[in-house]
């Protein structure tokens, strides 16, 4: 039974003041009660002697000074789970909003989690077949990986995105039923969280699917608590009920503006573009939040969503996330504008996981080679390209209109595909040698010859180009 | 009673009111659940620590326990092979005692307090010692000797030493007895302030390279032992992979690895991959020369701040045993943004983007720590650090790059485009340099070749010709260039491709001895000569690349085993052959 004051100190965007608390503990969890009777959550954020500010999740508007009643909880803030989560709707604090009722708590859960111990992470090794040829070939995704898709306004990541979870193993591809899928939005659009719900519909896995949805009308504070609550119920089921998670996040950048809109209403001194100088760190807390661990079958894995403002990939929100993430998959709007789906930027684009989950055992003895040759061969049709913008075209040498030609056919065969079109990584690679075998022998430097001599595929090569 | 209790709570920066118990930099206990702290700051009205665990729940008015000393690190025999978080917890017991995730207050000793070691105490009662001096000795793995050292604040007589045999790191081995009188126990560890560097009886001139296998940086940019180093480089640009090559081939004794900031998943791939591999040099595992340091980027910042001192410190006592260690900070970015997090926190005035003003003095205080020196007990060590920068948005100009590149005299700068073309190690080489070239010309004249230089530098010219042709390339194509320009551009390619890249995961090219890498050198350098000759008589340059040398050369790295110098004859004949055989035709 918590302590019950009345009236705050001062208002201030989402912060309120307490006076003369005398017993109060860092992060705790606070109820508000407003003159009409509602209620409000909120977290100590600050304490000062008996002054505590408490942030509040919902927002202040209709809060008075005078006839507030706030209740301290005496804990941090939790939020109840069982494996009954499954198949519900909550909203950005945890709160069911599918009008099912409260969950029955198996277990409470301090949302801020625990460091996972370094010496009891798993060295992620399996690999998932998303069956999109750019991502299983070139950015290979690995159950227990972070791995985000930077994206910008108006590109499809939501559908690259939907027709991963539809596609990939983990959504029970295998027959098991140890999947799940955690989906936390943040600040998006309510026709986006509704195509989640209809992708997941459609894919038969709506009982399998944890929702948090905090839409662009809701409070901007909960949606700081958004991806917290996710992943607490992610790595609840993970690590509790041996599932494997994926955690799907959109948008962080949204996320991230939550954060320097609280930051700065808090006064803190800003860092780049006005983000708060810990953002880093807390970035950090939500990402580091995937993996493995010793002891346990399950696993959590992230493919968090988020727009490049202005396509600018040294913005903060990208550049800390790809400092923190096991590699990125880059959307590109010049390939969108083409019309290729899915509009994979190869060469920024990148998987820090795949070469230990690739290659004889997991894959093909010479997925890495040909990885490796697609990129190189890709960055050299761009030297061609840039050199026959200003030359044109008909001066470039041989070999350099080779490249061109490669390019073309690597963009509209191998990174465009249909949303339902699912290869298998034997296809996948296959499609890169006939690719490759457009090119000469003596171009392909990094494969070794042993694997030349078995697929080069000069034949394919000739039908490719037929085919265009 | 203690009076000291928590005033205010804001993240991990905690303030105490009205007292004058504490001292600056002392390290204290925070609460009941006896969080560790440090003293950053006081005044008559507050004293400011900075919390290095997690403040939840933590409520005014819970006791702040002081501990009478600053933050120290306990340096014995048991650091090698294992994992610590940064402030020197053991992360391996720290899971036998609360599982898969770090809680907050675990307070576990750093050593195992009862493991024993065979030790043999080389003095006996009488003995005068001196500060630094080594009283014993125990091997702590198959590789390194410990050597227990008197602390060098301290010296005296020996009134009484243990008898050879085995003890536990806190089993007391000698008593001395210093000028006043007084008696002091010395067991096989002892502790020492993080942020104060050890001192040394002098600092030595730098004389020998750091050898590392890898082209780029032996050849080209090398290290010295004792050196400093930087490597900066945006996301995806390779930064720890390289770290992770230095750390597994280079030829120091004893590896100290930070991972400060970085990601979980890569502390346990170092973890796995040094538990797995076996050094070439000694056949053992090189888990048996590394101490890890793993702070990720979810733990506490402010220990993060801590872990880059921690590291340090553990170097400088290994250096004082006489090894030779390098430090792999990856990455110092990390630790800068603790700092400017924790300054904020304090409300300090920012200077450039948000980071406080002291970040130079830092930065150059952590790097001066470096050194080739003559250890207090006489013995000859060295410490290099060799630190990632991870710039925001891969922009050279921000401070932490800026401020770093002032006080390393070695920049490796990672370049994106050539990571985008997969070219591993990414160091770009119009941009990277080294100061240690000049120390070191000696000791490459003596133990490579009086050419070495010689041929590293006419390489050197041959990438910067290119990059200068590249520019007309750019607008006009390769086409119009006369046949002598582009020799040197399609030489510059088999230098690229064939010495400056090198493949991690190939048995041989992995790590390549200084000899090769100067064998590789004069075979491009001779095939370059020939041809041009052959081009200047006006041989068409078609004709010169229709022989295949140009890419027989580029594969030589894989095709030449380490250990088979001779086949370099044979590449030279090949050469000769095929090109006389053109020239016979003019």
């Amino acid at each position: 039974m918590g302590l019950e004051f009345v009236g705050l100190q001062s208002i201030n965007g989402p912060l309120v003041v307490l006076d003369h608390v005398p017993k109060v503990s860092n992060e705790e969890m606070v109820t508000l009660t407003l003159q009409d009777g509602t209620s409000r959550l909120g977290r100590v954020v600050q304490i000062e002697g008996e002054r505590a500010v408490i942030q509040v999740f919902e927002g202040t508007s209709g809060l008075s000074m005078t006839n507030t009643r706030v209740r301290l909880a005496g804990h941090p803030m939790q939020i109840p789970l069982s494996r009954e989560v499954l198949g519900r709707v909550f909203n950005g604090s945890g709160k069911p909003i599918d009008g099912l009722g409260e969950v029955y708590a198996e277990k409470f859960e301090d949302i801020n989690g625990a460091p996972i111990n370094p010496v009891s992470r798993v060295y992620p090794r399996n690999y998932i077949s998303t069956g999109i040829s750019s991502i299983d070939c070139l950015m290979t995704l690995i159950r227990g990986q972070k791995l985000p898709i930077f994206s910008g306004s108006g590109m499809q990541h939501n559908k690259l995105a939907a027709q991963i979870v539809k596609q990939a193993g983990i959504a029970g591809g295998d027959g098991s039923d140890n999947f799940g899928i955690v989906f936390a939005a943040m600040g998006v659009k309510n026709d986006v969280a509704d195509y989640f719900r209809r992708q997941f519909e459609q894919a038969g896995v709506m009982d399998r699917v944890v929702m948090f949805l905090n839409l662009s009308n809701d409070p901007i504070i909960e949606r700081i608590l958004t991806p917290k609550c996710a992943l607490t119920a992610a790595e609840y089921l993970a690590f509790e009920h041996d599932m494997h998670i994926l955690v799907v996040m959109t948008d962080i950048t949204a996320y991230c503006e939550a954060l320097r809109e609280f930051s700065s209403s808090k006064g803190e001194i800003p860092g780049r573009k006005g983000y708060p100088g810990y953002l880093y760190s807390d970035l950090a807390s939500l990402y580091e939040r995937a993996g493995i661990v010793q002891g346990h079958d399950g696993s959590v894995t992230q493919i968090p969503i988020l727009t490049m403002p202005n396509d600018d990939i040294t913005h903060p929100v990208p550049d800390l996330t790809g400092y923190i993430t096991e590699g990125q998959i880059v959307l590109d709007r010049n390939l969108d504008q083409m019309g290729v789906y899915p509009p994979v930027s190869v060469l920024p684009s990148l998987s820090r996981l795949m070469k230990d989950g690739i290659g004889e055992g997991y894959t093909r003895v010479d997925h890495a080679d040909v990885a490796n040759q697609l990129f190189a061969s890709y960055a050299s049709v761009q030297d061609a390209r840039s050199l026959a913008s200003v030359i044109g075209e008909e001066e470039l040498s041989e070999m350099d209109r080779k490249y061109i030609e490669y390019g073309k056919l690597f963009e509209a065969l191998f990174i465009n595909q249909g949303f339902d079109e699912n290869r298998s990584i034997e296809q996948t690679l296959a499609l890169g040698w006939k690719l490759l075998s457009v090119l000469p022998k003596s171009a392909l430097d990094r494969i070794d010859n042993k694997y030349i001599e078995q697929y080069y595929d000069p034949a394919g090569a000739k039908s490719l180009s037929g085919a265009q | 009673m203690n009076n000291n209790v928590i005033y205010s709570i804001n993240g991990p920066v905690v303030t105490v009111k009205g007292t004058r118990d504490f001292s600056m930099l002392e390290m204290v206990y925070v609460g009941h659940r006896r969080l560790m702290g440090e003293v950053i700051s006081m005044n008559d009205e507050r004293t400011t620590i900075q919390v290095y665990e997690n403040t939840t729940s933590l409520s005014p008015g819970e006791p702040v326990y002081p501990t009478g000393a600053p933050i120290c690190a306990t340096l014995g025999p048991g650091m090698l092979e294992n994992i610590f978080d940064g402030i020197e917890r053991p992360l391996s017991d720290i899971r036998r005692e609360a599982g898969a995730f770090v809680p907050a207050g675990m307070n576990i000793p750093s050593l195992d307090a009862e493991r024993l070691w065979d030790v043999t105490v080389t003095v006996k009662a009488g003995d005068k010692l001196a500060p630094g001096q080594i009283y014993a000795t125990c091997p702590e793995t198959p590789l390194i000797t410990h050597k227990v050292m008197v602390p060098p604040n301290l010296s005296g007589t020996v009134v009484r030493a243990a008898e050879n045999g085995q003890y536990r790191v806190n089993d007391t081995v000698v008593t001395l007895r210093d000028a006043r009188g007084a008696e002091h126990e010395l067991t096989l560890c002892q502790r020492w302030p993080i942020r104060d560097a050890r001192p040394v009886s002098k600092r030595l001139p730098i004389s020998m390279p750091l050898i590392t296998g890898q082209r780029i940086v032996d050849t080209m940019f090398p290290i010295a032992k004792g050196g400093t180093a930087a490597i900066p480089g945006g996301f995806g640009t390779g930064k720890t992979m390289t770290q992770h090559q230095l750390a597994k081939w280079c030829d120091a004794d004893i590896i100290i690895y930070i991972g400060c900031g970085e990601r979980g998943n890569e502390m346990t791939q170092v973890l796995e991959e040094f538990g797995e591999l076996i050094d070439p040099k000694s056949g053992q595992k090189l888990t048996a020369r590394t101490v890890l340091i793993a702070n990720t980027s979810n733990m506490p910042v402010a220990a993060r701040e801590a872990s880059i001192y921690t590291g340090v410190t553990i170097a400088e006592y290994y250096r004082d045993m006489g090894y030779h260690v390098a430090i792999m900070a990856d990455s110092t970015s990390r630790w800068a943004e603790a700092l400017r997090e924790i300054s904020g926190r304090l409300e300090e005035m920012p200077a450039e983007e948000g980071f406080p003003a002291y970040l130079p003095s830092r930065i150059s205080q952590f790097y001066e720590r470096a050194g080739y020196m003559q250890a207090l007990c006489g013995e000859y060590g060295s410490v290099t650090i060799i630190g990632a920068v991870s710039p925001q948005g891969a922009d050279f100009s921000e401070p932490v790059t800026q401020n770093t590149k002032r006080f390393v005299r070695c920049f490796w700068a990672l370049d994106k485009s050539l990571a985008y073309a997969r070219h591993y190690p990414a160091i770009n080489w119009i941009s990277s340099y080294s100061e240690y070239l000049e120390d070191l010309s000696k000791w490459f004249i003596d133990n490579v070749g009086h050419k070495f230089l010689l041929y590293r530098q006419e390489i050197s010219n041959i990438l910067t010709e290119e990059s200068k042709l590249m520019e007309i390339v750019k607008l006009i194509g390769e086409d119009v260039l006369p046949d002598d320009q582009r020799l040197t551009l399609e030489m510059a390619r088999v230098v690229r491709v064939g010495f400056l890249q090198q493949n991690a995961f190939h048995a041989d090219d992995t790590f390549v001895p200084l000899k090769k890498q100067m064998l590789m050198m004069r075979c491009i350098l001779h095939l370059y000569r020939r041809a041009n000759a052959l081009v200047q008589m006006g041989v068409p340059l078609a004709q010169i690349l229709a022989t295949g040398l140009c890419d027989k050369l580029i594969k030589m790295k894989y095709d030449i085993p380490n250990n088979r110098y001779d086949l370099f004859d044979t590449y030279y004949q090949d050469i000769d052959r095929a090109l006389t055989k053109i020239g016979g035709n003019v």
